[in-house]
């Protein structure tokens, strides 16, 4: 089964961690990715922007509205998912802990079984 | 579990809007500060025993309020209020005050916070001395090494700065709608003023003021987490983004100027581009132009260019039309007639720039763009007359120098057989 981790934390506190920091955490995070691509189990990761770059569209009465913004106000934003391929849910309850353990943020990590995960195109770049 | 060296992120993101929110209680900024500062030695001892709390900020406010009305009890020789390990515990509480956070009141709070330091009556200079350490709370210490003077001099600054915020009178009702907008155009520009202070660094100071530029963004994000939908708001945190991405590439080693077009572009921040570049269409689709949305798209241009002669100078040159009209300045002029001089040549923005002579008679860049353009005219003595002129002017040895490569390049083609040794 194809899981996705979808990680939540405060993103201001996130955003306030010095260079050095951002960069511990996210040197933990990639031996932990290594670990499971190396397995041949891990597919797309993402780290997303912050939300005040986001843009929302939202069906307002049958129209499109278009909102500025994430979709909800909340205390903790989806700042990235995983997705990786684990025999059952104890597993991937298992590779949330790994990630949550080497990232200080707090926050959560919500596993939702993937139902459809399309191939990514050798024409879509990259973002480092 | 909790590492004290990750709690100090945490108090920092809160900060705004906890002394924001105490500054409404108590109205009073020392107060404000003090109760805050007060919570944050309890966070210090509390939560790396119990984690720390699911909302940080509303905890901070709670203990703070609590701990600045158990000090004022405590002068007064009454019964003192519980310790911060019962308080911690007010889970119920904590989501009450969480709850008034997420209204209106709390957005009104940090504008208010950050307008306190835009005081009409302070210098620029002393606006961002205060905002950095009452809004972003860096030690006068940081500040002081920032502003590249003494600690002591920086802590006279503050508190004169402090003392005349103090003496008029802050507006606690909340604001109406014309009056907010005029707020956030103040701090706007305020939050400008700090990433100016950080970018126009140069050399050696520029590692040291680099924190100015991040805490800039810090604050131009909050502002637009508080402004979801101003296109203003987006345009300046992109304007900002957009600069900083290329601060890796903006000077040698030995500290001198790397212009524009001579910048290794592999060194720029893909990261912060893509999130500049992100706001700039989000601001776009509003259609309500505003200086800060202009000068972003202009950035914008400027970052999508792989290479330096992909520049779309045309386009820069329209946005400066543009940019021009909102706020007719000779230095904006001066920008356009740079992208004139790229898009149609050197001749077309040397009789653009000739009527700022006088304006602009005290300006480094005027000089400087007035020599290059005269050095591609080939009018060499002139432009050494304008090249000499700008030395005169620099701001900073980077600056100084940069113009005297011009020089000697010209000193070389007049006399190959003596050209300088370095």
């Amino acid at each position: 089964m194809l899981y996705a981790v979808l990680c939540y934390a405060a993103e201001d506190a996130v955003t306030s961690w010095s260079k050095e920091q951002d960069e511990a955490v996210m040197g933990k995070l990639a031996v932990i990715q290594q670990k499971y691509a190396e397995a041949g189990r891990l597919g797309p990761v993402a780290r997303l922007l912050p939300t005040t770059a986001a843009t929302t569209v939202r069906k307002v009465r049958g129209e499109s509205v278009i909102l500025d913004g994430p979709f909800a106000e909340t205390k903790e934003q989806l700042l990235g998912f995983y997705t990786v391929e684990c025999n059952d849910l104890e597993e991937a309850v298992g590779f949330a802990r790994e990630i949550s353990d080497a990232n200080p943020a707090g926050g959560s990590y919500e596993i939702r079984p993937v139902g459809v995960l399309n191939p990514v195109p050798a024409t879509i770049k990259q973002a480092t | 579990m909790t590492d004290i060296a990750w709690i100090d992120p945490l108090l920092a993101a809160a900060r705004p809007q906890a002394v924001a929110a105490l500054l409404r209680y108590f109205r009073d900024l020392d107060m404000a500060e003090e109760a805050f500062q007060d919570a944050c030695l309890r966070a210090l001892t509390n939560w790396p025993k119990n984690g720390p709390p699911r909302d940080p900020t509303a905890w901070l406010i709670f203990v703070g309020r609590n701990a600045a009305i158990d000090a004022v009890r405590k002068r007064s020789k009454q019964q003192p209020l519980p310790d911060e390990e019962h308080l911690s515990d007010l889970s119920d509480a904590e989501a009450a005050i969480a709850e008034r956070l997420d209204g209106a009141d709390y957005r009104d709070d940090i504008l208010r916070l950050l307008f306190i330091c835009c005081h009409t009556d302070l210098p620029a200079t002393q606006q961002i001395a205060l905002a950095l350490r009452i809004v972003s709370g860096l030690s006068v210490r940081q500040i002081a090494r920032a502003f590249l003077v003494g600690e002591s001099a920086m802590e006279q600054r503050i508190t004169r700065a402090k003392a005349k915020v103090a003496a008029a009178a802050v507006p606690f009702e909340a604001p109406g709608p014309v009056e907010r907008a005029e707020r956030l155009g103040s701090v706007a520009a305020m939050v400008y003023l700090v990433f100016n202070e950080g970018y126009s660094a140069s050399g050696g100071d520029a590692s040291i003021r680099v924190p100015l530029c991040d805490e800039a963004i810090r604050l131009a994000r909050l502002l637009l987490r508080l402004f979801p939908a101003e296109p203003e708001i987006m345009g300046l945190t992109a304007l900002l983004l957009l600069q900083h991405a290329r601060s890796q590439a903006r000077f040698e080693a030995d500290g001198s100027v790397i212009l524009l077009e001579d910048q290794d572009r592999s060194k720029w921040s893909a990261k912060m581009i893509a999130e500049g570049l992100a706001l700039v269409d989000k601001a776009i689709r509003h259609r309500q132009p505003g200086a800060y949305q202009v000068q972003a798209a202009i950035a914008a241009l400027h970052a999508r260019a792989t290479r330096a002669e992909d520049t779309d100078w045309k386009q820069i040159e329209l946005l400066y039309g543009a940019l021009e009209a909102m706020q007719p300045s000779p230095v904006i002029t001066l920008n356009r007639a740079v992208a004139v001089s790229k898009a149609d040549g050197p001749e077309a923005a040397l009789a653009m720039i000739e009527p700022l002579g006088d304006k602009l008679s005290g300006y480094f860049h005027y000089f400087g763009v007035r020599g290059s353009l005269l050095l591609q005219l080939g009018r060499n003595d002139e432009a050494r007359d304008a090249f000499c002129k700008a030395i005169s002017l620099a701001n900073s040895p980077a600056e100084a120098a940069h113009i005297r490569l011009h020089l000697d390049r010209l000193s070389g083609e007049a006399a190959p057989g003596r050209q300088s040794a370095s």
